[in-house]
């Protein structure tokens, strides 16, 4: 494993270029804040790249903006969606949302609780947008959730009183639930003890087996050295 | 995939004074867009103007049929508005009171449009209202009680079945949570999420709440004076704000 | 005639302004046609607007009867009666066979009606959907696109609230199958009569300032539910008068013991039956 950029012969999933991004803070004395510059990867598929680097060196910021959770101020965001190249800085909202729902997934830090939705049907949910029956998703959301540890009687209860770690493990399953090709995770695994460290690390290295494309933060070195392919170091930029 | 609502540079003036302006906007079929903004942002205007209810001052709204035509709400007499009105779309206003026909039981409030279509079966039209009663969570039992007897949350409740009873492919909604309880509140959104989930419904939602348009809607629209300033992915405007307005308004929500 | 007033109490403009607005109505079946509805000499609910019209309506050589509530003898019919036989001195009966303009209020007599004559009737609310929406600009509105849902809200609360349409006059009919009226409120048992009735029927309201029709041999249909079918009032009882079984009956109490006596309501009708030899 190096930082440097390896020769590789699979399919390019994602491309960034000259990527930037910046933020105009319009109440705060019109603090203008550069938090990415100039970054250019390119993720192929089966590919797990790790994002490096100090605190502040923009890394959650950047899965954001591929994401298009953040707008690019510069440069392009191109991933490879039903066989072609689209430029996510430059497609409608329509089609982000598409790219979303088959494409592109994301894993955050922390679990957006829907009031009153059980555990399960968190789960399960993006497999329902994706098209699948109701029945078919809880089932796959079963398989994960019992997976992951999380305890049976928590299914059928909204997540919003679980613990950090429960309530990760419901995210880091609501996140694979689809299968899509590029995946985004930021630190999936802060809040998890050692065993279910282990079934992510297994859930990861399956995804990539079968292709996904894995971009993402890892705090810990040991999980880091499990399933990343290839580290991108990243630096803080100086403030203007 | 094809719009279901075409929207362009939209106005709405009350004499000399604005109420929206120079709006455009696309709705897919299944997409749930909110419209945001602070008291007197124009949003109720816009909400007004694109269901019909308005007059158009300037501006287009285009509705895609069934048939696959476009419909151009410009050119549609009042009895073409009040058939799109009563059988493809559904309006939920804020106060249910104003939705509601409170001197009638909560059985006729649901069954009042299958009957304006043309239903003329008691037995069946009473089954259907019971069984859209418990979609919304309110005991059947309760069919034959006027909705004056209701609490606030089932009378806005109420008020969805008997919109939605028809299946509507476009429903607009003016602030439907406020001026609720937030435990009861939290129950509607859910309701209306699961409802337009399970409907396939296309909806425009008014709130001034941005949890709400977090919660329920894929794409939201910022709007100050009028005007629309942002429009986007609600993450991103949420996350991400870019116009001053914007920026103020996320800054300003509360959390706890 | 010795009256010091115009033929039939109205100016003859008044008159002729009722004519034209009649025939409007009788070209739109059931359509509610405005009118300039005059001062008359009797109070608004005492059938001003019916009054008007028979006035429009009769000539010389007209015979009126005027009943309220089916009877001849009431004070309202005997005092509508006495000003058309002042301001007119056309012949009056008590005969629905003899009369060829026949005024009422709420009923319609029981004795079959011919093509040679007219039916006026006496209304209060000319607009079936005024109880459920106030707005006559959204009435009219609804007329208009014969958006009448709102009527069947109400047959449906009827039944949730009393099991079966507890409407049992004033019960709304769709005429020629376009155009919601209330029948004025006459029982539900005379609404049958009114379709395809050979008499012309003709509504008044003065208050209201509103006038329809329903010419003769249109066809009437009275609202209800495929399961819930209209029907008529039925008496076990039969008239202690006459005997008849089929008319509207009158439920008289006769002391305050609690005696009560099952007459018919028309009077006319009941006379003549007790009249005819017992076959």
């Amino acid at each position: 494993m190096t930082a440097s950029t390896t020769t590789n012969h699979a399919l390019p999933m994602l491309e960034l270029r000259g990527l930037g991004k910046s933020f105009e803070l319009h109440h705060q004395d019109d603090t203008h804040l550069d938090v990415l510059s100039d970054i250019d990867l390119t993720l192929h598929a089966g590919e797990c790249v790790v994002l490096s680097g100090p605190s502040g060196a923009g890394k959650s910021s950047l899965l954001r903006v591929v994401y298009g959770n953040y707008r690019t101020s510069r440069g392009t965001v191109r991933v490879r969606h039903d066989g072609d190249w689209l430029d996510l800085t430059e497609a409608t909202p329509h089609q982000v949302l598409d790219v979303r729902r088959r494409t592109l997934g994301y894993v955050s830090q922390f679990l957006r609780v829907i009031p009153r939705v059980p555990a399960l049907d968190v789960v399960a949910g993006p497999l329902v947008e994706a098209g699948a029956h109701v029945e078919e998703a809880r089932d796959r959301s079963s398989a994960l959730l019992r997976r992951l540890n999380v305890p049976e009687r928590l299914w059928r209860l909204p997540p919003g009183t679980f613990s950090g770690g429960e309530q990760q493990r419901v995210n880091i399953a609501r996140g694979l639930i689809v299968a899509r090709p590029l995946l985004l995770l930021d630190e999936p695994t802060a809040s998890l003890d050692g065993g279910n460290r282990d079934v992510v690390a297994e859930l990861l290295q399956e995804a990539s087996a079968a292709g996904t494309a894995v971009l993402g933060i890892f705090h810990d070195d040991d999980m880091r050295h499990r399933v990343a392919t290839r580290l991108f170091p990243m630096r803080q930029l100086s403030i203007a | 995939m094809s719009a279901l609502l075409q929207v362009r540079g939209l106005s709405h003036h009350y004499g000399q004074r604005v109420g929206c302006q120079d709006v455009s906007f696309d709705l897919h079929p299944g997409e749930l867009l909110c419209i945001v903004g602070e008291s007197g942002s124009g949003k109720s205007t816009l909400l007004k103007t694109v269901a019909a209810q308005l007059t158009a001052s300037s501006g287009s709204v285009r509705y895609h049929q069934r048939d696959d035509s476009w419909l151009d709400l410009n050119e549609l007499d009042e009895a073409g508005r009040r058939r799109l009105a009563r059988e493809e779309w559904g309006f939920v206003t804020q106060n249910p009171r104003d939705g509601l026909r409170l001197n009638v039981s909560a059985g006729a409030n649901v069954a009042e449009r299958l009957m304006a279509k043309g239903m003329r079966n008691y037995g069946q039209l009473r089954a259907i209202a019971k069984g859209w009663l418990e979609r919304v969570e309110i005991d059947p039992a309760r069919v034959d009680d006027a909705p004056t007897s209701f609490s606030g949350g089932m009378q806005q409740r109420l008020q969805i079945a008997r919109t939605l009873v028809t299946q509507p492919r476009l429903v607009f909604m003016d602030e439907p949570t406020a001026g609720l309880d937030v435990s009861v509140q939290a129950r509607i959104l859910d309701l209306l999420r699961r409802l337009v989930n399970e409907l396939g419904l296309a909806a425009v939602m008014v709130t001034h709440d941005l949890a709400v348009a977090r919660l329920l809607a894929a794409r939201t629209m910022v709007m100050q004076g009028g005007r629309v300033v942002e429009t986007g992915l609600t993450d991103q405007i949420l996350d991400d704000p870019q116009h001053p307005y914007t920026q103020l308004l996320v800054s300003s929500v509360l959390t706890t | 005639m010795t009256s010091d007033y115009n033929f039939a109490f109205l100016d003859e403009n008044t008159k002729r302004m009722l004519r034209r607005a009649l025939l409007k109505a009788v070209a739109i079946p059931g359509y509610q046609v405005p009118f300039g509805s005059r001062e008359m000499p009797l109070p608004y609910g005492w059938g001003t607007g019916g009054i008007q019209l028979t006035a429009a309506l009769l000539g010389p050589d007209d015979v009126l009867k005027v009943i309220d509530q089916g009877a001849d003898d009431t004070t309202n019919a005997v005092n509508i009666r006495r000003f058309f036989a002042r301001v007119t001195g056309v012949a009056t009966t008590e005969r629905t066979s003899e009369a060829s303009v026949i005024q009422t209020r709420h009923r319609i007599p029981e004795t079959p009606l011919r093509e040679d004559q007219i039916l006026v009737f006496q209304v209060p609310e000319p607009e079936p959907l005024r109880t459920l929406e106030p707005r006559e600009a959204e009435t009219r509105t609804l007329h208009a696109l014969a958006d009448y849902g709102l009527m069947h809200v109400k047959l449906y609360e009827d039944i949730a609230q009393y099991g079966h349409i507890a409407t049992s006059y004033d019960y709304p009919v769709l005429v020629d199958g376009r155009f919601l009226t209330s029948p004025s409120p006459i029982p539900k048992f005379d609404n049958p009569k009114l379709d395809r009735s050979p008499a012309l029927m003709l509504f008044g309201a003065g208050r209201e300032k509103r006038l329809y029709a329903i010419p003769p041999y249109t066809h009437v249909e009275s609202l209800a539910f495929d399961d819930h079918p209209f029907e008529i009032q039925r008496w076990e009882q039969q008239c202690q008068l006459c005997g008849s079984g089929d008319s509207y009956l009158d439920e008289v109490v006769t002391d305050d013991r609690g005696s009560r006596l099952f007459v018919c309501s028309d009077t006319d009708y009941c006379g003549q039956r007790r009249a005819e030899p017992a076959a």
